[in-house]
């Protein structure tokens, strides 16, 4: 049996979006080099849609095929969305992850509420009222 | 192409040990145990291959006890020595970071028995210091266990100096050969050695045997209690056929030995030569005291286990002391234990080469290493921050 799905293979070896916007609307890093794991994502936003998103990660092979979909995931879709974007839709997109290696796709998810999050700071007239947990 | 360049996680069986084990299946099927003849037979095979095993390592054949591997072997001496010490008031047992698990899980097992284990520093080069290991011994110290050749950076250490060091306190000295088994000339009584284990699927023999040398008159303990086998020191039917091909492969790598060792030399420092081209990089471990095979790499900016996965698609088998091809959170204990941070010990890259790599298979690795090295830089945050100035190399 393989380490990995084919899922992850694919989007390991193929990665989506990857690289920086250089005039992005939000970035947000996650993760640190002592643990082996770093996310990075740049965000471009219109219209409160996800225009682009890019990514660059330090990591292993899940780390790098969880942020690849991750991204795939909230490209051009509504800031909203994007919002509500969990590791597990991550994970389940990949066809799953090995269980030591799901931290991956958290960081994944992590990564993306972080660069929402650098986005609302500098534009906290777009911050959605704050709703009940 | 595909190379298959991690000798030191195991190797491929030889022709010769290949034969000796289908000979032994078909025609010496009978237990060793066993007053007739086929049985009778069958012990013939197992004693051949002891005088075999000991006459390499220039011990006699009633010192070598066949095991199930190099990680019982050690377990064994450990326990032995622990057992042996405890009769005469001694519970200090000197050993090093950097050693095997099979080594220090059984230390950390003493230690919670009430042993005091003293673990010493292996330096930046990989190297234990005779000095050191001297320094370290009390009146108390029951054990000195130290491995011949580490098996993630290949270092060699001082063998014969360290057993000179124990013979003049009287201490025991138990060392993990299973690296340098095959590969390194040894001579126990000359390297000062009183215990050793060693595994023979590191030396293209089969998994799952290896053996236990204990200078005689070493009372040894007892891991598995059972029938009279191995002189009562370890119970069950032996593994004939196992046993067997392992001497046959470990007579051949000892009649090979520096014909193979002259040549994999050559292509391991052509090839460190090579790696060292990438910028941000060092290797890990003395360059020139270490296993004739090993070359092992830390590259900073990257992360092993994706590294791993793309040589793999290269058909290149190698591993890496990253956290992530552990499933600890921790990258090797090894690569810690001579000063490298976490940082760039997740960055690591061991290639074991083997016998019969050529020039041209050395090239194709260093011309992936470095495409797939600077693939992966290309969209590492921390290789970013690093050439940016954001962050300071490490290496």
């Amino acid at each position: 049996m393989a380490l990995y799905s084919e899922k992850v293979m694919d989007h390991f070896r193929n990665p989506r979006n990857v690289g920086v916007i250089e005039d992005a609307d939000g970035i947000g890093e996650v993760g640190n080099a002592k643990c082996g794991d770093i996310m990075k994502m740049y965000l471009k936003i219109e219209d409160d849609t996800v225009q682009d998103v890019k990514f660059e990660t330090f990591g292993c092979g899940s780390a790098i095929a969880s942020s690849s979909m991750a991204t795939e995931l909230i490209k051009g879709k509504p800031v909203s969305e994007a919002m509500k974007l969990t590791n597990k839709a991550v994970a389940e997109a990949l066809d799953g992850l090995p269980a030591y290696k799901m931290h991956c796709s958290v960081l994944a998810e992590e990564a993306i509420q972080s660069a929402l999050e650098d986005y609302y700071t500098k534009h906290p007239e777009k911050r959605p009222p704050a709703e009940e947990k | 192409m595909r190379i298959y360049a991690d000798n030191a996680a195991t190797t491929k069986m030889s022709r010769t040990a290949i034969d000796a084990m289908m000979h032994c299946m078909e025609e010496e099927f009978g237990n060793p145990s066993s007053l007739y003849s086929i049985g009778q037979q069958a012990k013939e095979v197992l004693e051949q291959a002891r005088e075999d095993v000991a006459a390499v390592i220039h011990a006699e054949p009633r010192e070598i006890l066949f095991t199930s591997g190099g990680s019982e072997a050690d377990n064994q001496a450990i326990r032995s020595a622990a057992e042996i010490g405890k009769k005469e008031g001694k519970r200090h047992i000197i050993s090093t970071a950097f050693e095997h698990h099979a080594v220090l899980h059984t230390l950390k097992r003493l230690e919670a028995e009430g042993y005091e284990v003293t673990l010493l520093d292996v330096h930046e080069d990989g190297l234990v210091r005779v000095e050191e290991v001297e320094a370290a011994i009390r009146e108390d110290t029951c054990l000195v266990t130290i491995m011949f050749a580490n098996n993630e950076i290949g270092t060699i250490q001082p063998i014969r100096e360290i057993g000179a060091v124990c013979r003049k306190h009287g201490v025991l000295f138990h060392t993990d050969a299973v690296q340098a088994m095959g590969h390194l000339p040894i001579d126990v009584k000359a390297d000062n050695i009183d215990m050793l284990s060693a595994s023979a699927h590191k030396f293209h023999g089969p998994k799952g045997v290896g053996f236990l040398y204990a200078r005689k008159g070493i009372r040894l303990t007892n891991l598995i209690e059972g029938g009279a086998q191995e002189h009562g020191k370890r119970a069950g039917t032996e593994n004939v056929a196992a046993i067997a091909g392992m001497a046959a492969a470990l007579k051949e790598a000892a009649a090979n030995m520096q014909e193979n060792a002259a040549h994999m030399t050559a292509m391991r420092d052509r090839l460190i030569k090579g790696l060292q081209e990438i910028p941000h990089s060092a290797l890990n471990g003395d360059a020139r005291r270490r296993l004739p095979g090993n070359v092992n790499f830390c590259f900073e900016g990257i992360e092993g286990e994706s590294l791993l996965l793309l040589l793999d698609d290269k058909g290149i088998c190698a591993s890496s002391g990253s956290a992530c091809t552990s499933g600890s959170l921790d990258p090797s204990h090894v690569l810690l234990a001579i000063g490298r941070v976490h940082d760039v010990a997740h960055g690591s890259l061991r290639l074991s080469i083997g016998e019969n790599v050529t020039e041209e298979e050395i090239d194709y690795l260093i011309a992936n290493v470095k495409e797939v090295v600077q693939y992966l830089r290309g969209f590492s945050p921390v290789w970013r921050d690093l050439m940016s100035g954001k962050a300071t190399f490490i290496l």
